[in-house]
């Protein structure tokens, strides 16, 4: 790669994270609810985006299934339950503020000590044996193409297991919570049709 | 009357619904099962999976989506496909290798792995895809279709609307 590209690359990148600062403000300043919940399906969108930029395409794949779809119609679910617009807020919450900037700052002092994006100095890509085993041997090992598959199912098997069980609680917290209960429906008139045809049907 | 209306107003969006819910479920076994070889896997696919049925809830009303795909079958398919998963380690360790090491389960290692993980990753769509129908059915069974879904302002503006 040349450094033309890749300073492209980088202005891209650049371009995408700050537009994402920006959804995230007005995510953050928005009264109306629904407006907040599209701009977090754009939110999403652009993070996917900044992935793709960064040739990780199966986790963008996620992002863009999980976060924009998924999420966004699952929030707007969860609307129905409730007001569009948010409530003002009565008084100023300061002490929230603070700690909220506190721990931010302390995420960001925590993120100089990590290693810049793509070096190869770094002890995941230098001397630890580990990637490059799994870069190398996966092939022969194997024989999967894609190096990202055969690290999530194969070499990080239970990784994977762990995060199936995971997702199988979340469903079963969830119907605990909310699919149990059973309401009341209005008649559609389309299946009240139906039946009645069936019925109709049934006497023929 | 006034029922009949409303539903005859998506004409558009129902019959391009109906168009692209065929595709969408392709897309879904192509990541599925090219997960191998290009970006994808069980978890993108089963969350594309699950979309093509949201979507159809979202057009037709979950009330319908419910007739296709009925909750009883969903629980049963999300612990069917946790169990495909950990069974597949079970029968790693009765054929005497380790715990979810594939290249025991056929002769040759690589076709056991290629198994392996085509097993595996079934078994994380189908948990995948029924778990996000069923997420879908809890957050929706309020509302019947996209016209309460997107004018949910007020209960009053929305009978003003009619």
């Amino acid at each position: 790669m040349t450094i033309d590209t890749m300073m492209i690359e980088h202005i891209i990148v650049m371009l995408l994270l700050t537009l994402l600062i920006v959804v995230a403000i007005v995510i953050i300043i928005l009264n109306d609810l629904l407006a907040a919940i599209i701009l977090s399906g754009l939110y999403s969108i652009l993070s996917a985006t900044v992935f793709v930029a960064m040739d990780a395409v199966d986790v963008a794949l996620t992002e863009a299934a999980v976060g924009a779809g998924i999420s966004t119609i699952i929030l707007l679910g969860t609307l129905s339950f409730t007001k569009r617009i948010q409530k003002p807020q009565a008084h100023n919450n300061y002490w929230a503020l603070t700690i909220v900037c506190l721990t931010g700052s302390l995420l960001i002092y925590g993120t100089l000590d990590m290693p810049r994006y793509g070096d190869p100095n770094s002890p995941a890509n230098s001397n630890a044996q580990l990637a490059q085993h799994y870069l190398t041997k996966s092939k022969e090992e194997i024989g999967v193409p894609n190096v990202v598959t055969s690290v999530l199912a194969s070499y990080r098997g239970y990784d994977t297991l762990g995060e199936t069980a995971v997702v199988f609680t979340a469903a079963i917290g969830v119907l605990s919570l909310l699919g149990l209960r059973r309401r009341r429906r209005k008649e559609d008139p389309v299946i009240t049709e139906k039946q009645q045809r069936k019925q109709q049907n049934e006497d023929v | 009357m006034q029922q009949k209306i409303k539903y005859q107003r998506h004409r558009v969006v129902q019959v391009v619904t109906k168009f692209l819910i065929p595709m969408i479920l392709l897309f879904a076994f192509y990541v599925q099962f090219h997960g191998d070889f290009g970006p994808g896997g069980g978890f993108q696919a089963g969350v594309i999976f699950a979309s093509a049925f949201i979507l159809h809830g979202l057009i037709f009303g979950e009330v319908r989506t419910r007739l296709v795909v009925s909750p009883n079958v969903l629980r049963l398919s999300m612990s069917i496909g946790l169990l495909l998963y950990a069974g597949t380690g079970v029968v790693s360790l009765l054929l005497g290798g380790n715990y979810l090491d594939y290249s025991i389960l056929l002769n040759n290692p690589i076709s056991g792995q290629h198994l392996g993980i085509f097993v595996v990753e079934l078994g994380v769509g189908i948990t995948v895809a029924a778990v996000m129908i069923s997420l879908f059915y809890c957050f929706s069974s309020k509302r019947n279709s996209i016209d309460e879904l997107a004018y949910n302002i007020d209960e009053n503006e929305v009978h003003a609307d009619d």
